[in-house]
């Protein structure tokens, strides 16, 4: 398609529209043109009137939470007992909801970051285009699997294989088995991501580093990962972003028991698999358990929002290098 | 006001015809009812309610029927607020759900629909808990002189840890078996892993050989294969007793029988869907509480059930005027 | 383009060629060559790797499922009976839910995308609004439930559930109340809150494709900003904004956490027929499934998962169709 086609297209409707207009007043055209500019307006002012209304609805909450008599903050950032539910008293301590969280990302990460990052110099470096051009779609019907069906994946499949083949200890619901499947869900975004940054680092670099006598091997991770490096963090960043806040893996194949472990093999509680006990289980608006996800909430949405921060701010330093 | 009248004749010549098929339902043709009947509550009730709309959704399949698993409380707690129109519970309603109630101006009939023998569960590799005391399940239980391992609970037992589930806290059926263990006062321990979705529990346990936990009958009865069952010592016999249609209705298996209720807003009465629903639900609550797995509730007691819906008796029978819970045999209670 | 000079200058991270070079030359040329193909091996076998387990993905989820597929199994309600049990319900929600997601998040998406490439200028409120819209899509899908929840389901509490403030009669399809409570409407706006920002940001790269000289020549015959953008930059780019927002689209049939969250019916046998309905989705539906114990359950989890795999299959296969039809209109 010729440029210069395009532009006469664009000319001639361009000018077919201003045919059009002369009908009417111009004045007229420059209140269609407000209305349609403030209306426009209101559609971008959406996003940060969504932002605030997240932030007020957990803060508020987060706030009545705190309020309660049962209810100490320092309790809530220092405590390592969770038991909203059970037991002599009430104990809100976020930190077995974190350690749960974080064992299931680590394991993911673990799996991810590094078979990603492979995968991404593989595709970017080495693969023939042939090759490539099967392997980018597996990796984006990968991307598109919805994350229930990865959890029914970790209860059916994962799990079974590791109390069969790894060790009986594991029971229906472990850590290593939803680590694992979120691993696998975020496999595709450390791997595209990544790809897009290797690609986008100039072809001069890889020439002269080749012209040296380096080999692939050198020329991928001595010249291309580094100069692709605040890519590939940001593409790790936003993955971890993600497996912090999945929930139905975790909600499937995690558990529902909070406790400080680092064994893969035990049962844990994630921040957002307690978010889905209390809403499933006692939905109306009332009660200290109802109010306390709303504080775990808050805790998650701080900690993703700062991943997604840092995430794009080497996002941009990258882009700002080579775009 | 015909509609509500007709039904009420339909009623009638419910009460008054046989138990038997839902096809023989007269008056009223259900298949021109229309609207939507909102149901929650009990994860134990759940199964018969599933039952019980699916068969309704096919006589009437004009009506709306949504059931959800909120627990016992958490479905009082929608009740109350007007959110559904039938509230499922494995325990009778208490005070407080009352008064949330009436806060509301929320009026209700409670209408038993089955019995449930509470049952203790174990993993099919178990072999030493085979029955327990009701002592020893609260030394496994409790918050206080907890065991954490099996030796804990008998010398004689593996030194590994007991690895503990039990239903969600709103639910009926923890209530229950809280009581019986841990009295009104006591506490459970914290350190459980908790589920309001019983079908949890049971894949927890199936996957653990030192698990435990405990949920309504019919979740055992369609898991047989999966799980063993604990026999309980009747405190009062020293019989140690299996769960079983037979021993929950002859009370043999004690502590743990007890009745199932759905509770109706009687303001959600005025809808023909609601009602017709209602009086499906007792009409085909002994098969299908059977077909699911829970005990059905001697004739009498379906009888009054469908009396008490009929002329919209209102209020708990299970707690007598002090708002204490009564205790005894269902049917001299439930009148 | 970046000239090597200047990139090695600007750079303090990256060495030149030649320090990475001299870097390798204490290993000998062959052991160097030998990394490289083992390396080759590794790359090769991660590769594999993913490949493989997408394979036994669909291949165990195939396996469990497929026998239960059936016309009977898309037209069926659910039931306790695993083998009458089918989809019906489930399916028509994540349709209704979808179109009202769609029909929300395409003209709130693609207008916030207008708005910032074509009408605002590089000004710290636009950059603001960028930087909030890239944050957004990092909020977990869980948390715009609570929001939704809150906002649609209960109207943030102003409206009392049990006397909504009603419009029109239940029985036809303009039925409305407020709060939305837990129906279609509210569903799918809850959606549309998850995948606006997909939608925003696929549609910004798609009027970026546009060339500038388009639009100039355009405004230099006197067109305005908006008869410009209608007439020109989004018929170029409209092939690519669709193809986004189907994306998106898929993305909003597969969530299920914040259809959790907003509380759905675990037991429906209806489809909706207003914007009040209750529902559920397909994916739910699976996850419920899935936590019943009965194999019978776990083969009907993995039939829905064939349906809602195919569903996406098909939208996907449609997003093609659109970009290769209306970029071929587009000459």
């Amino acid at each position: 398609m010729s440029n210069v086609a395009e532009i006469s297209t664009a000319t001639s409707r361009a000018a077919a529209a201003n045919n059009r207009g002369t009908a009417r007043s111009r004045a007229a055209r420059i209140g269609t043109e407000r209305v349609i500019r403030g209306s426009l307006l209101a559609c971008a002012l959406l996003s940060i009137v969504t932002t605030f209304t997240i932030l007020a609805i957990l803060l508020v909450q987060s706030a009545s939470f705190f309020a309660m008599p049962q209810v100490s903050a320092w309790e809530f950032f220092t405590g390592t007992t969770w038991a909203p539910l059970l037991g002599e008293e009430k104990h809100f301590g976020i930190w077995p909801l974190i350690a749960g969280t974080l064992l299931v990302t680590s394991i993911a990460a673990a799996f991810a970051l590094p078979v990603g990052l492979v995968v991404a110099i593989y595709l970017s470096e080495y693969a023939p285009s042939r090759v490539r051009s099967i392997l980018k779609p597996i990796l984006e019907v990968l991307a598109g699997i919805p994350t229930v069906v990865y959890g029914f994946f970790a209860l059916a499949v994962i799990t079974p294989f590791l109390h069969d083949h790894v060790s009986e200890s594991f029971g229906t619901f472990n850590a290593l088995g939803a680590g694992l499947a979120v691993g696998i869900m975020i496999l595709p975004i450390v791997a595209s991501l990544s790809e897009d940054s290797l690609r986008a680092v100039p072809r001069s670099l890889r020439d002269a580093a080749f012209a040296m006598g380096g080999t692939r091997f050198d020329v991928s991770t001595k010249v291309v990962v580094p100069a692709a490096l605040s890519g590939i963090v940001a593409s790790w960043l936003l993955a971890i972003t993600r497996a912090i806040g999945e929930t139905m893996i975790v909600a499937l194949a995690a558990g529902g028991l909070a406790s400080m472990t680092l064994n893969p093999a035990d049962e844990v509680q994630t921040m957002t698999a307690y978010m889905v006990q209390i809403f499933t289980g006692d939905a109306p608006a009332y009660g200290i358990e109802y109010k306390s996800s709303f504080a775990v909430a808050t805790i998650l949405f701080v900690i993703t929002l700062s991943l997604t921060v840092v995430g794009n701010l080497f996002l941009r330093a990258f882009r700002e290098e080579y775009e | 006001m015909r509609p509500i009248r007709a039904i009420n004749a339909f009623l009638v010549a419910a009460v008054l015809g046989s138990m038997a098929a839902s096809s023989a339902m007269p008056t009223q043709d259900p298949k021109n009812l229309k609207g939507a009947v909102r149901v929650d509550g009990s994860s134990t009730v759940y199964l018969i309610a599933e039952a019980v709309a699916e068969e309704f959704s096919k006589v009437a399949p004009g009506v709306n029927v949504t059931v959800g698993m909120s627990g016992t409380g958490g479905g009082f707690k929608r009740f109350g607020n007007g959110e559904t129109d039938i509230s499922n519970a494995s325990r009778g309603i208490k005070q407080p759900e009352i008064d949330a109630c009436k806060s509301h101006n929320i009026e209700f009939i409670e209408l038993p629909v089955a019995f449930d023998g509470l049952t203790i569960v174990i993993n099919k590799g178990n072999t030493w808990a085979k029955q327990l005391t009701v002592a020893q399940i609260k030394k496994i239980f409790a918050s206080v002189d907890t065991a954490k391992t099996w030796k804990d609970v008998d010398a004689s037992w593996p030194s590994d840890a007991i690895k503990v589930y039990s239903p969600g806290t709103d639910s009926g059926t923890f209530d229950y078996f809280k009581e019986v263990i841990v009295g009104k006062e006591g506490k459970i321990r914290a350190d459980i892993s908790v589920s309001e979705d019983d079908n949890v529990i049971v894949r927890a346990i199936e996957g653990d050989k030192n698990a435990i936990g405990f949920f309504g009958y019919a979740y055992f009865a369609e898991n047989q294969g999966k799980l063993s069952a604990v026999k309980v010592v009747n405190p009062k016999t020293g019989a140690a007793v299996s769960p079983s249609p037979a021993t929950v209705e002859d009370a043999s298996y004690a502590p743990f029988s007890r009745p199932l209720f759905i509770y109706v807003n009687k303001a959600s009465l005025a809808k023909p869907a609601v009602a017709a629903y209602a009086a499906f639900a007792l009409e085909n609550g002994a098969k299908l509480a059977a077909e699911v797995g829970y005990i059905k509730l001697p004739t009498v007691i379906y009888e009054r059930a469908k009396a008490n819906l009929a002329a919209s008796k209102l209020g708990t029978q299970m707690l007598d005027e002090n708002g204490m819970e009564r205790m005894g045999i269902l049917a001299d209670i439930y009148k | 383009m970046h000239s090597l000079g200047a990139r090695t200058q600007s750079s303090t991270r990256t060495r030149t060629p030649g320090e990475i070079v001299a870097a390798a030359t204490p290993t000998s040329q062959a052991g160097r060559r030998i990394v490289d193909r083992a390396f080759l091996g590794v790359c090769i076998a991660f590769t594999a790797l993913a490949v493989l387990l997408l394979v036994v993905l669909v291949v165990s989820i195939w396996q469990d499922g497929h026998a239960r597929l059936s016309w009977q199994f898309l037209s069926s309600f659910a039931s306790r009976k695993t083998e009458e049990a089918g989809v019906r319900a489930p399916l028509w929600g994540s349709i209704w839910v979808c179109v009202i997601c769609a029909v929300a998040a395409l003209p709130i998406g693609v207008g916030t995308a207008i708005y910032l490439e074509e009408f605002s200028k590089r000004s710290r409120f636009r950059s603001f609004i960028q930087l909030n819209i890239a944050n957004l899509a990092g909020v977990p899908s869980i948390v715009y439930g609570i929001l939704g929840l809150t906002a649609f389901a209960r109207a943030f509490g102003t409206a009392n559930s049990e006397s909504p403030i009603t419009f029109g009669q239940p029985e036809s399809f303009f039925y409305l109340q407020l709060p939305f409570g837990h129906g279609v409407l509210a569903g799918g706006l809850t959606l549309m809150l998850v995948v606006l920002p997909i939608v925003i940001v696929s549609s910004q790269e798609a009027l970026r494709t546009v060339p500038a000289s388009l639009r100039t020549a355009s405004l230099a015959l006197g067109a305005t900003q908006w008869q410009t953008t209608w007439n020109i930059t989004l018929p170029a780019s409209i092939p690519m904004i669709m193809t986004g927002g189907i994306l998106a689209m898929s993305r909003a049939i597969g969530e299920a956490a914040p259809i959790l969250v907003l509380g759905v019916p675990l037991f429906i046998r209806s489809t909706p027929t207003n914007l009040m309905s209750d529902f559920t989705v397909l994916p739910l539906q699976i996850y419920n499934w899935s936590m019943r114990q009965q194999s019978g359950f776990h083969e009907l989890a993995a039939a829905g998962i064939i349906v809602l795999l195919a569903v996406l299959l098909t939208l996907n296969a449609l997003a093609v169709i659109i970009r290769h039809r209306l970029q071929r209109a587009n000459g």
